[in-house]
């Protein structure tokens, strides 16, 4: 009796909900295969967190049925987008994964399929194929945008004519086809917003891949930055230093420039509803939130943008079995990256495992890595270790851990291929 | 009993706070499972550059790792990465790596090469380097099966100085061709 309390003590420590915990330690004294069989986890989104999160949870426990629920039938990465936008990439095809042979090797079930509500307390998913019940719920949504604070953008129409391109897929293409088609001499308008946003350097690394197309192919046309933030909010020194080296005039970086509404019809975005930019390609980048399932289900907090979560377990702080992770989620000091999604898919999976084993959860370690290229050959890198700081129940780098790299490097770059090879291949198989 | 701690639980807030700090410390599969989103999982490579770690000698990877987070070996993500972690973590991520089913990796590597390189292999590496690169004895590293790029890289890094050759390894290493070199390291990629 001693031990049963105290690994329920242990449960409700974890940050479970209550209900949950006296379930999990209902089936640890019951444990068997009938029991066990029933046990359900579904992931909602198969990106860099969801595909992550559904297929470690099998790897650490077979016997928990998972659901992976996506509304696409593949899924395009973000980041190395770029890398197309700038004419490296023939195509998206090295950037894309199915599922099918995640689906095979670890007995995860597939659903292609619209998520259109959450019943936290009737632990299930509302879909367009139907309702899925869940023990425990994983939302990896990715990020929706806060157009609202734009005057003039339409959420249907605008974006096809000035493309986020901040999801990857027929936005990139749109805009790598708006690229293809400026005349030379004219100007591309970049519009970043306020951080935190998904992937921090990306904007940057967007910029020099944009001028070093135009550079090569659009002589006299140069990259217009109109930047939200007050200065480049990643990897800025080494930004600077590659500009410089290599598009030298071709980045016209203006900090502190607010886009606050569009004219689709003259090219034009207004910076606090006063100063006038054209362009002849406008990629506007929209304030950021969390995925739009996040906020029809009750798991965005008081800043109405992003999902508050116990940090070692990435549990919602708003429903209990609901574990939200990736860009969507409030991860401390990790970045909004894929590499974030990934470590945060793992260390979720963990977190599902013990809980629902009646196990002891184990302090989290995330990691990110991120490489964003200069120039063809160039790139640079950030890198982090994260742990939890229990004083204060925030995610921390360990200090030491996080930096960029000295310089601009070739090497980095080729270790940047084999990270979009593996990463990809995690996700996939 | 169930609801009486349901109760209990729901009006003491911060027990869930105050007891999160007997979660337990990180495990070696949680320390770990950061390194595949590059490493591939449980360390089986699948991105040229990136060595395979599953079935890597633990002393191997904590010499590493130790030289990484000293500076001693030359690096670029890896010597911040490794100042994330204690030598004890390290060494529990070693422990990890070891036992995981060697990757076994399909190159297309030209057969004269290998051919030529299973021959010096076995008249000149074959003490330290035991069982065509297999086993890997003490911290002399698994080579077998790693990506050949990957293999050209650390080469290329001990012939220009950047990573110190360990003094056996370097009167061996010093009057080869960098053809022999090259044969050496097809032959290594292509053990399975």
């Amino acid at each position: 009796m001693t031990l049963e309390r105290r690994n329920f003590l242990k449960l409700l420590g974890a940050g479970a909900g209550v209900a949950t915990a006296g379930l999990a330690g209902c089936a640890t004294q019951q444990r068997g295969p009938a029991s066990a069989s029933t046990r359900k986890v579904v992931v909602i989104g198969g990106g860099y967190g969801g595909t992550i999160a559904a297929k470690y949870i099998r790897m650490m426990d077979p016997s928990i049925e998972v659901t992976l629920i996506e509304r696409n039938d593949h899924f395009v990465s973000c980041p190395f987008s770029n890398l197309y936008l700038g004419g490296l990439m023939k195509d998206l095809s090295p950037l894309t994964i199915k599922y099918d042979k995640l689906a095979a090797n670890h007995g995860i079930k597939v659903v292609q399929a619209e998520v259109t509500g959450i019943d936290a307390a009737g632990h299930s998913v509302t879909t367009s194929k139907g309702v899925f019940k869940y023990d425990r719920l994983v939302v990896s949504p990715g990020i929706e945008f806060r157009t609202d604070e734009i005057k003039g953008y339409d959420m249907a129409s605008t974006p096809e004519i000035m493309p986020h391109a901040w999801k990857a897929g027929p936005q990139t293409i749109l805009l790598r086809k708006q690229l293809e088609a400026l005349k030379p001499g004219d100007n591309v308008v970049i519009s970043i917003p306020l951080a935190p946003f998904r992937c921090p350097p990306g904007p940057y690394e967007r910029a020099s891949m944009i001028a070093m197309y135009l550079k090569q192919h659009k002589p006299g046309s140069k990259v217009i930055i109109l930047d939200a933030n007050p200065d480049i909010v990643s990897k800025k020194g080494l930004f600077m230093k590659g500009w410089q080296k290599h598009y030298d005039g071709l980045i016209d970086y203006r900090p502190a420039k607010k886009v606050t509404e569009v004219d689709t019809r003259n090219m034009a975005v207004l910076i606090e509803g006063v100063e006038e930019v054209r362009g002849a390609v406008i990629n506007l980048i929209p304030p950021q939130k969390a995925g739009h399932i996040a906020h029809v289900a009750g798991l965005v907090g008081d800043d109405k943008k992003w999902c508050p979560v116990n940090p070692m377990t990435f549990e919602s702080t708003l429903h209990k079995d609901i574990h939200v992770i990736g860009d969507s989620s409030i991860a401390g000091a990790m970045p909004k990256s894929g590499y974030s999604a990934n470590s945060e898919g793992k260390v979720c999976a963990s977190s599902i495992v013990a809980l629902m084993n009646g196990k002891e959860i184990t302090e989290m370690s995330g990691i990110n890595t991120c490489y964003s290229y200069l120039s063809a050959k160039e790139a640079v890198s950030v890198t982090g270790v994260y742990r939890v700081n229990k004083e204060k129940n925030v995610i921390e780098a360990v200090p030491g851990s996080v930096g960029v790299s000295p310089d601009l490097s070739e090497v980095e770059a080729i270790y940047a291929e084999s990270w979009l090879k593996n990463i990809l291949t995690e996700m996939s198989t | 009993m169930t609801m009486k701690w349901r109760g209990w639980a729901l009006t003491t807030g911060v027990l869930a706070i105050s007891a999160m700090a007997q979660a337990a410390p990180p495990t070696a599969a949680m320390l770990s499972n950061g390194c595949a989103g590059c490493h591939g999982t449980n360390g089986g490579s699948a991105g040229p550059s990136m060595p395979s770690l599953a079935g890597q000698s633990k002393e191997a990877i904590v010499d590493a790792m130790t030289k990484f987070k000293s500076g001693a070996r030359p690096a670029s993500v890896m010597g911040r990465l490794a100042k994330g972690y204690s030598d004890a973590e390290i060494a529990a991520m070693g422990e990890f790596f070891s036992k995981q089913k060697f990757h076994a990796t399909n190159q297309s590597l030209d057969p004269a090469k290998v051919a030529r390189g299973a021959s010096l292999q076995e008249a000149n590496c074959s003490r330290c380097h035991i069982d065509d690169g297999k086993e890997g004895k003490d911290d002399t590293p698994v080579m077998a099966s790693q990506w050949l790029t990957y293999l050209q890289m650390q080469m290329a890094d001990y012939l220009t100085g950047h990573r110190k050759m360990p003094e056996k390894m370097k009167e061996k290493v010093d009057p080869m061709s960098k053809e022999d070199l090259d044969a050496l390291l097809h032959f290594y990629a292509s053990v399975k």
